[in-house]
């Protein structure tokens, strides 16, 4: 990790503002963010709730104007969503009308640069490796929450992107799903060495995936601290207990902890102060 | 499987229970299959009303309480539908009803279909029509048919107008409220997967929209129906709203009524048939 490489993604000084209906004010979402993802890094962020990862992530996924600073993508600034990224939705937002398949295959449709026959091998294979093979004439509402997130990340990973942006992916699954897909994912991204920015609040999920950590503050999100992951790859779901990953944990607990409890002070504050 | 769980691993008796297990009888986890009558249980239930209210109606009528002057019964309504038949009539009247309704109706749905997509999609588009759509929505459209007789003449045209105008509103309001409606994270994806505006329309927005879009339709036959037979009691060449007018005019209550079900039942088939397409794109939904 320690060679230098091409930067893939750069936020330099990037905040972010919502104009909320009721308010004359415009709401500060992220603050100031200083990032750099590599090429062919897996970046974690994780960070208290409510502090700007979604908001941060819909930027560089295109979806959100950024109010200040700069975001490039290989040197050019990000305007609007492209064809070198693809995001995995916190909420697995399915169209309903669509089958398993259907919801696989959309991505490719939309992007029109495949033949109808080959969109459906394409998505076959990813239901398949995303563990939903015989469920392709599912429709979402037949499915558990847990098996529509993987049709979201499978949607995802059908169009082969070149940074896959994925927000809190696996947080609807059972523990042993969970440990499954991140395998899965870390073979996946092992194999194909795409850049991956990845947002989770388990802490123990951030450490095995990552090469960096970015801990994030309460709102408005700033980047708090940037941790390397040095654990030699490919891991081991048994990695999770050896020493040097707890340490880690620790380290990252303890700076998430402490923006939770700096969020509950000020607001113990604001309401004392009334 | 569940059983054996329950017993505690050094109860003495376990063996002895476990040995028993293969004859607990297992209860059924599939839901029962629904009994083979289901499938008719609606159409059961719904027949049965209806010809106990035609019972009920003809014993009303064969008792003279009423006049048959005032409420025919159901045989002597038969009767004068079965005659306005023979005597051919009937043929042109439901041609001139027919057409102005298929003209009329159907051309409120190829306008207040991409209207209302446009006015929910686009919000300028919504901003610059809404007062006047309101201001439409809100006039009683039935008072504008002796305009549209002076505008259209006593032809089918004036009726095609005013079945037009009823029958628009609903099917624009509702097919804009549908793209408002509409779920943000699948716009969202949509737009994450860099599809265009025309793709969106497409993929997201028209069937999500669809059952508002078939809500509104279906409330617009009503109103169509409603224009064709008040415009043709003012004033049409011929038509089942004019049969009516003439009937009742000379008293035959019973050929009045005859045109009322001819409506109705014009109403039921067309209101069954937007079910139809409606269950072919709900296929998705779970029943209930
Ligand atoms: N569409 C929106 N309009 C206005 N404010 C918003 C909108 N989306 C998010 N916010 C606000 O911006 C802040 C950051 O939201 P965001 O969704 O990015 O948080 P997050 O870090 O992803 O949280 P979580 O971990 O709970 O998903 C929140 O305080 C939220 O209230
Ligand atoms: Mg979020």
């Amino acid at each position: 990790m320690s060679d230098p490489r091409a930067v893939k993604l750069s936020a330099r000084q990037v905040s972010i503002h919502y104009w909320l209906t009721r308010s004359s004010q415009p709401f500060l979402a992220v603050d100031s963010v200083d990032l750099d993802v590599y090429a062919g890094e897996f970046m974690v962020i994780v960070g208290p709730s409510g502090c700007g990862k979604t908001t941060l992530l819909n930027a560089i996924d295109g979806l959100q104007r950024i109010s200040d600073g700069e975001l490039e993508l290989n040197g050019k600034p990000i305007r609007k969503p492209g064809g070198d990224r693809a995001m995995v939705f916190q909420q697995a937002s399915l169209l309903p009308w669509r089958s398993v398949l259907g919801n696989v295959s959309y991505g490719l449709e939309l992007r029109g640069k495949m033949q109808r026959a080959a969109i459906r091998d394409r998505a076959r294979e990813l239901i398949t490796l995303v563990g939903l093979k015989g469920f392709e004439d599912h429709y979402p509402t037949e499915l558990s929450g847990g098996m529509q997130q993987r049709v979201n990340l499978a949607r995802a990973l059908a169009v082969d992107p070149d940074i896959l942006l994925l927000d809190e992916p696996f947080a609807a699954l059972d523990a042993q799903t969970r440990e499954y897909m991140q395998a899965e994912l870390l073979r996946i991204w092992s194999a194909t060495r795409k850049t991956a920015i990845f947002i989770t609040h388990d802490i123990k999920e951030a450490i095995y995936l990552a090469d960096r950590v970015a801990v994030f503050t309460a709102r408005p999100g700033r980047i708090k601290e940037i941790i390397e992951i040095d654990l030699p790859r490919p891991r081991e779901l048994r990695s999770k207990r050896e020493p040097r990953f707890l340490e880690y944990e620790d380290r990252i607990w303890n700076s998430i902890e402490e923006e939770v409890r700096a969020t509950e002070s000020r607001a113990l504050e604001s309401v004392g102060s009334r | 499987m569940s059983v054996e769980t329950v017993i505690p691993p050094n109860d003495p008796t376990a063996k002895a229970k476990s040995a028993e297990v293969p004859q607990v009888r297992v209860r059924r986890r599939i839901p029962a299959q629904p009994p083979w009558f289901a499938r008719w249980e609606s159409l059961l239930f719904g027949s049965g009303t209806v010809i106990f209210v035609l019972a009920v109606w003809q014993a009303i009528a064969s008792a003279r309480i009423v006049p048959p002057l005032f409420l025919p019964g159901p045989f002597a309504i038969w009767e004068a539908f079965v005659a306005y038949v023979a005597d051919g009539s009937i043929w042109t009247d439901l041609a001139a009803s027919g057409l102005e309704l298929i003209y009329g109706y159907g051309l409120a749905i190829i306008v207040a279909l991409p209207l209302g997509l446009l006015m929910g999609w686009y919000r300028r588009v919504n901003m610059s029509l809404d007062p006047i759509v309101n201001f439409m929505n809100a006039m009683p459209r039935i008072a504008l048919v002796p305009l549209l007789i002076i505008w259209f003449g006593i032809g089918i045209w004036s009726k095609v107008a005013v079945i037009f105008l009823s029958s628009i509103f609903p099917i624009l309001i509702n097919t804009q409220a549908g793209i408002r409606n509409l779920d943000a994270g699948w716009i969202k994806a949509a737009r994450s997967f860099g599809g265009s505006d025309l793709q969106l329309f497409r993929t997201v927005a028209l069937p999500g929209a669809v059952p508002f879009i078939l809500t509104g339709m279906r409330i617009g036959v009503g109103h169509a129906l409603i224009g064709v037979v008040v415009g043709e009691l003012v004033a049409a060449r011929a038509g089942i709203g004019l049969m009516m007018a003439t009937a009742g005019a000379g008293f035959q209550t019973a050929k009045v009524f005859a045109g009322l079900m001819i409506v109705s039942l014009a109403g039921v088939f067309l209101v069954g048939m937007i079910s139809l397409v409606e269950r072919r794109f709900q296929a998705w939904r779970p029943p209930n």
